[in-house]
């Protein structure tokens, strides 16, 4: 029972951060309807941000204190967010005409690119680092079961940003924009929506919840490096197509469902080393019996 | 992005992998060329430049003494980026285009397996410093290596356990993309088996993983005594952290697969305790190795070398040897007088190639103290 609850907890916090990222390709997708490759590095670029902003921050705020953590990570998701928006102006708007398999292979262009840019000697090198304690760390124990405040952490940000995420999106007349234009883009222009801003604000949106999984999950797991984006963004992308593409409440739950199925078909002897394909085995069956994912609805499209 | 891997790859070679040729005083036609491939980005950097620094020591100090067969040696160094698909194009490269005598390397086996059977097939001799997969030099009779194979290493372990640490229930967790580990895990069950000990719990995961919780919450499950890790240095640490977090504080051992200050740089505290075997280690040590420590730490600004240091340094000896007595630099000629080893003083211990074109040598055991290596005990073949 303990094991079972642990493992519970242990989903839930990897699945938090499945969420985070996944939101991103899930709004890029709904709001211009490709996937933005490029995303599972900017979660990358995040956790770097925060691996090098800490000691700037740690200058006028103690370390490990949860008001320099906060800072850190504010500081990291706005970087970001400005990074997300430069790749979008620099490498998609131009392309915004062409047919989206175009913009499908820069986007993977762009990813190899920031990638092994960020290998070089030169900038990160390849070499695994360890990411810093940016907040006092604590653990519980409960009998066997055993929660450590940065688990909780992983959780209570992911909800936070998950609340705030949907105030933004159902609330504000930014989110009331977008919701246009991913519903369509041409009539949304006719109305007057600036939709060069929209996709901008998307791009910036993702990117800073993406930047905020990179943090808490360099926390929970310690050591960061160019490449850590690769696989996490390809789970967060099944994530995103398991919860239904474009649908957002969708991302959330398909990220927390994965988190969960991976980390108890890794927790059985025998199938550990399987949890990776586990987790693509029930995406192909996803696809096969509900084609428009968990929370997605089935679209007619148009010839 | 799935593209990423093998993609990414070609475009690093293109752009920063191109051969350096180091060591080397006046390249020209009239010298020795000596082909290095060396993980010296990536997951396994420490040891693949270790390995390289330890290599190009020996060069440098044999030119100084005037070469071989009064040819001077050039040492042509690729790096594979610790990356599966890497070795078989830098090697194919080395020998082909770079027309080198023999090829020294790697660490890892898995990237020694793909570079063997090319190496094997241009009938040029390859010289694994410190791969320990019995596989290796099963590929064929051009393919030799410094170190000891893991069903020594393997029993090592296995008898460390029973007998220091006293455990009689032991998790193993293993890397499955590794040939290194799953041989070692093969050969540690083995020997901890039959000296009547239990296995509790077997687990695997994927080198490069992060997250380990899932495995490390079920091998706590089992209550086993202590932990086998046979893996690399970075996936120890992050292990032997998430084990401390989930409460699991049982001690942890591994293979030379853990050596590297890296261990140390990422683990902090939680591997402190904890212990692995390796081919040598710089605190004990005889005039021949306090040498080499000395001239080590004046050529590269007081780093202390480690076991893979001292291999590489021994690989291009042993090498260099076999060329003088084949007299030659002819692929067969320098692959029979490599298989005639015997005794060869090296800093690593005597090394001597038996029929399977392994050496024979001792282990010793170290365990992390205060953030250093200390060592513990050595062990015989």
């Amino acid at each position: 029972m303990n094991e079972f609850l642990q493992q519970l907890v242990n989903g839930l916090a990897l699945g938090a951060i499945y969420a985070l990222i996944a939101l991103g390709y899930t709004m890029v997708y709904g709001v211009l309807r490709f996937i933005n490759f490029a995303h599972g590095d900017v979660f990358m670029l995040g956790a770097f941000a925060g691996y090098f902003l800490s000691p700037v921050v740690n200058r006028f705020l103690p370390a490990q204190s949860y008001l320099g953590g906060t800072l850190v990570l504010l500081l990291a998701m706005l970087l970001c967010a400005g990074l997300g928006m430069l790749i979008e102006f620099l490498a998609y708007r131009p392309l915004r005409q062409r047919p989206k398999l175009t913009v499908l292979i820069t986007a993977i262009g762009v990813s190899l690119f920031i990638e092994y840019t960020c290998q070089h000697k030169y900038v990160f090198g390849a070499a695994p680092k360890k990411f810093p304690d940016l907040i006092p760390t604590e653990t519980w124990r409960f009998g066997g079961l055993v929660l450590s405040s940065n688990q909780l952490l992983v959780f209570v940000t992911s909800l936070l940003l998950l609340g705030a995420l949907r105030f933004v999106v159902q609330k504000t007349r930014m989110g009331m924009a977008m919701r246009a234009v991913s519903f369509n883009e041409q009539a949304a222009a006719l109305m007057g929506v600036n939709i060069n801003s929209v996709i901008s604000f998307t791009f910036g949106l993702g990117s800073a919840l993406a930047a905020a999984g990179g943090i808490l999950f360099a926390m929970n797991y310690a050591s960061i490096e160019p490449l850590m984006g690769v696989q996490m963004g390809l789970k967060a992308f099944i994530a995103a197509v398991f919860g239904g593409i474009g649908n957002i409440p969708g991302a959330a739950l398909g990220g927390i469902i994965l988190g969960i199925i991976e980390t108890f078909a890794g927790g059985i002897p025998g199938l550990s080393n399987y949890r990776d394909g586990i987790a693509f085995a029930i995406l192909i069956l996803m696809l096969l019996f509900k084609p428009a994912g968990l929370l997605g609805k089935a679209q007619v499209e148009k010839v | 992005m799935f593209l990423g891997l093998t993609a990414g790859a070609l475009l690093v070679l293109a752009s920063g992998g191109c051969g350096k040729s180091e060591g080397g005083a006046g390249a020209a036609a009239d010298t020795v060329k000596v082909g290095e491939f060396a993980s010296l980005t990536g997951k396994e950097a420490t040891f693949g430049i270790s390995s390289h620094e330890g290599t190009l020591l020996a060069i440098e100090e044999l030119n100084a003494g005037g070469g071989v067969l009064g040819r001077k040696l050039e040492l042509l160094t690729e790096d594979d980026q610790s990356k599966a698909g890497e070795p078989a194009t830098v090697v194919n490269k080395l020998i082909a285009r770079d027309n080198v005598v023999a090829i020294l390397g790697e660490v890892a086996s898995s990237r020694s397996l793909e570079a063997a059977p090319i190496c094997q097939q241009n009938k040029i001799p390859m010289i694994s410093p410190s791969s320990t997969n019995p596989k290796v030099t099963e590929t064929g009779d051009y393919i030799f290596r410094v170190c000891f194979v893991d069903p020594f290493q393997g029993t090592v372990m296995a008898n460390f356990a029973t007998k220091t640490l006293h455990a009689k229930k032991v998790s193993v967790f293993t890397d499955v993309k590794s040939d290194y580990s799953k041989g070692l895990a093969k050969y540690f069950k083995e020997g901890f088996l039959a000296s009547g000990g239990q296995i509790v719990a077997e687990l695997d995961f994927n080198g490069g993983d992060k997250d380990f919780k899932a495995q490390l919450t079920a091998i706590k499950a089992a209550g086993p005594d202590a932990v086998f890790v046979p893996g690399y240095y970075t996936d120890a640490a992050l292990i032997c952290i998430q084990a401390k977090q989930l409460g699991l504080n049982v001690p942890f051992f591994g293979g030379d697969g853990w050596e590297s200050d890296q261990l140390v740089k990422i683990g902090q505290d939680s591997v402190e305790g904890n212990y692995f075997s390796t081919h040598y280690a710089s605190d004990v040590a005889t005039d021949r190795s306090k040498n080499f420590v000395v001239s080590y730490q004046k050529r590269f600004n007081g780093k202390v070398p480690d076991a893979m240091a001292a291999l590489g340094y021994d690989s291009a000896l042993v090498l260099a040897d076999a060329i003088r007595r084949a007299g030659s630099t002819d692929g067969p000629k320098v692959r029979d007088a490599l298989a005639a080893t015997k005794d060869f003083d090296g800093v690593t211990g005597e090394t001597t190639i038996n029929e399977k074109r392994d050496a024979t040598k001792s282990a010793v055991i170290l365990q992390v103290k205060d953030g250093k290596f200390k060592y513990l005990e050595t062990v015989a073949p």
